[in-house]
């Protein structure tokens, strides 16, 4: 049995943190893999911490990804850094906002754009990841949303190459 | 004819729990809000499904029975907590039994990710003599809502299904596999010695009940809701619900008993089980209960440390358990805490209550957040109602002094939940001083996510239905003195008003109203749709 990969999304409430990785979810289902994805709801709508775990594989047990194996953490915002880089693996890559600052044209799209830059790592064709995000939001957001994407997917490829 | 690919859908358990409601056929679905249980109706209701919010979780419970006693199904859910509300008509539910089918939803929250305490619900299956189901992801939770739907109608006897929050909230994938045959047709047959439970019918009814558990123990003992997986019977472990994949991803090779029926336990099979292993180990998350159930039957086995009676499990604590490793893990920085909204109507309440130096007797609902600082302004928060009974208990004991200071805060929706027998108690059992109950009207169930109650005029999908009046309830108690006020933008009156109500040393109710800030879009919308459904269909009311 092949290891989980794992994603943790992270971020204050009302940031679009479970949205991020509901969308993301859904593509690595449509995928065709298996996954699990499990956070905390209730207080944490009140603006405080929130944090999803997302795990995609062939036959995950666990919903929740034990501390210090998460292949990829995603922050939203980055005073979530300091109590959520625990979760990270040694290794593991850190993704943040700050990558993308002064990019997006639309700043409310950006976990859209955060899952551009983690699709740059994953092998999952970009036609899901576009065909969920496009169901996830009112259509009239549709084209900005690509547009943030792109954006996150080309800056995260730039940094890998680079 | 080849036979459909059933197709695999990725659902929370809340919504697997929703969707075999509907494909069972169930006719009602009631229950109260609480986290992490409230979006099973929500789902159920947006699919197709009849599903309404009851004031609480005790009159939920009564209507679900009632419904179960025409033949029909009822679901009735709720969060850990609200067993507790419900618990009166739980525990007689079990000897009158139940024609139809009645499924319970314990929705318990290990961790108190957004609850006042983390009681392990298990322990109410045995006080009430219930059956209970436990599932281990959403597969399961829509199987074993099946499972309990017919355990329920072959036993005649209403059966828990016990979520946590990792099963509730966790996405995981589901194949709709299985089938039930449909409800009765409803119909009511008269059957008093059943249903009347006067002590003379109570007493008989009592001994069937342990027989019906008796058998359903025997049945539990046979049946495919507990299984044993992997093949290492160097070390076994008995587990239960999600903590099974944690032990699972742990201990891929161990050999593991899942008990999908917690109680009546199949004493048996796990008799059988701990015999086929060299070493074997209960790991289950909150209180030892099983533990305790399988040691008491002569088994030997070993526990956990206590200190994981506390929080959730995860895999590195079931490594550690079985390690027996109990160091403490290293501190992690704390995230940051949630708070009141900008622009939250509450924020004037405390802000003033606290200028006051006002001892204040709150409850539950977003206002809990204003025990937080900057306001600290929250002295006791113990249960839905209960500020107000905890504000007169000190009123009646305090000196003076200090007893003038006491005011009760709670919510609309909390006030429409249990705060009116404590209003009663106010005029009935008056304190010498008097008592002021601030409501804090902000028009929804706000903490849960906006749900609806009976003072809101909206029903569970957002359609109007009647609304009760808060002015009315409180005039009908002769309380001396009723004011209406809008706390965010007559804060000056609002303090003024405060002041005078205390110095009056009257029964006073101030109802604070105005609408939460993040609800009012959601709201606006609601009666957009619904002034256009009346255009549209010739609706007549006004």
């Amino acid at each position: 049995m092949s290891k989980p990969i794992n994603i943790v999304f992270a971020g204050l409430g009302g940031h679009g943190v479970i949205k991020a990785s509901d969308i993301f979810a859904q593509v690595a289902f449509q995928a065709g893999k298996d996954v699990k994805k499990s956070e905390v709801h209730g207080m944490s709508q009140r603006g405080g911490s929130v944090s999803s775990d997302v795990r995609i594989g062939e036959n995950i047990q666990s919903p929740m990804i034990p501390d210090g194996e998460s292949d990829f953490l995603i922050v939203l915002s980055e005073d979530q850094i300091p109590n959520n880089k625990h979760r990270l693996k040694e290794g593991g890559v850190l993704i943040t906002s700050e990558v993308l600052t002064g990019k997006l044209k639309v700043k409310k799209s950006l976990n859209v754009a955060l899952l551009g830059c983690l699709s740059s790592y994953l092998d999952i064709d970009e036609e899901i990841w576009l065909s969920e995000i496009k169901k996830s939001f009112p259509e009239n957001m549709y084209d900005k949303n690509v547009e943030s994407f792109t954006i996150g997917k080309t800056v995260a490829q730039e940094t890998q190459t680079a | 004819m080849n036979a459909p690919i059933p197709q695999k859908l990725l659902l929370s358990g809340n919504e697997a729990v929703a969707e075999a409601a509907l494909d069972c056929g169930v006719t009602l679905g009631t229950g109260y809000p609480g986290t992490p249980s409230t979006d099973i109706l929500e789902h159920f209701a947006k699919i197709g499904g009849k599903a309404q919010w009851a004031p609480n979780e005790k009159v939920a419970m009564e209507v679900g029975l009632g419904v179960a006693f025409s033949k029909s199904r009822s679901l009735v859910t709720m969060k850990h907590v609200g067993v507790n509300v419900a618990a009166d008509p739980l525990f007689t539910s079990a000897y009158t039994g139940v024609d139809g089918g009645m499924v319970i939803i314990t929705a318990d929250d290990p961790g108190m990710a957004s609850s006042q305490n983390e009681q392990d619900n298990r322990r109410y299956a045995v006080a009430a003599g219930i059956p209970m189901l436990e599932p281990s992801n959403s597969q399961e939770a829509y199987e074993f809502t099946f499972k309990a739907f017919e355990i329920s109608e072959k036993w005649n006897i209403p059966v828990f299904l016990r979520m946590t929050t990792r099963i509730c909230h966790a996405l995981t994938g589901v194949e709709k596999s299985v089938s039930i045959a449909p409800p009765a047709k409803p119909g009511y047959e008269k059957n008093i010695q059943s249903r009347v439970m006067i002590p003379a019918f109570a007493r008989p009814a009592h001994v069937k009940l342990r027989q019906k558990l008796a058998d359903i123990e025997v049945f539990n003992d046979d049946s495919d809701l507990n299984t044993v997986t992997g093949t290492d019977s160097s070390f076994g472990i008995i587990t239960s619900g999600v903590t099974f994949m944690h032990c699972r991803e742990a201990m891929p090779d161990a050999k593991i008993l899942k008990i999908g029926m917690c109680y009546p336990l199949p004493i048996q099979s796990i008799r059988e089980f701990a015999k086929s292993v060299d070493r074997c180990m209960v790991i289950e998350e909150g209180d030892p209960y099983l533990v305790e159930a399988i040691r008491a039957a002569g088994i030997s086995v070993e526990g956990k440390a206590e200190m994981f009676r506390f929080g959730e499990l995860n895999v590195k604590k079931v490594r550690k358990i079985i390690d027996g490793d109990t160091t403490e893990p290293p501190a992690i920085p704390r995230g940051k805490a949630p708070e009141l909204c900008a622009g939250c109507p509450h924020q004037t309440s405390f802000n003033v209550l606290n200028k006051l130096g006002c001892i204040v007797a709150g409850d539950i609902g977003c206002y809990t957040l204003g025990v937080l600082p900057p306001y600290s302004g929250m002295d006791t928060c113990i249960c839905m109602g209960a500020s107000i009974g905890i504000g007169l208990g000190l009123r009646h004991s305090l000196p003076r002094e200090q007893a003038i200071k006491v005011v009760s805060v709670i919510g609309d929706g909390t006030f429409a939940h249990s705060g009116m027998t404590g209003l009663m108690e106010m005029m009935y059992n008056r304190p010498e001083y008097g008592h002021l109950v601030i409501i804090l009207d902000n028009g929804t169930t706000a903490m849960t996510g906006m749900q609806e109650s009976p003072t809101t005029g909206r029903a569970l999908d957002h359609s109007n239905a009647p609304q009760i009046s808060l002015e009315g309830l409180v005039k009908a108690c002769g309380v001396e003195y009723l004011d209406v006020i809008d706390p965010y933008y007559d804060q000056d009156r609002y303090e003024e008003l405060i002041k005078e109500r205390l110095a009056s040393e009257k029964t006073a109710v101030i109802i604070a109203r105005r609408q939460c800030v993040i609800s009012n879009k959601k709201i606006k919308a609601y009666e957009k749709e619904q002034d256009s459904g009346c255009q549209e269909g010739g609706c007549d009311h006004e």
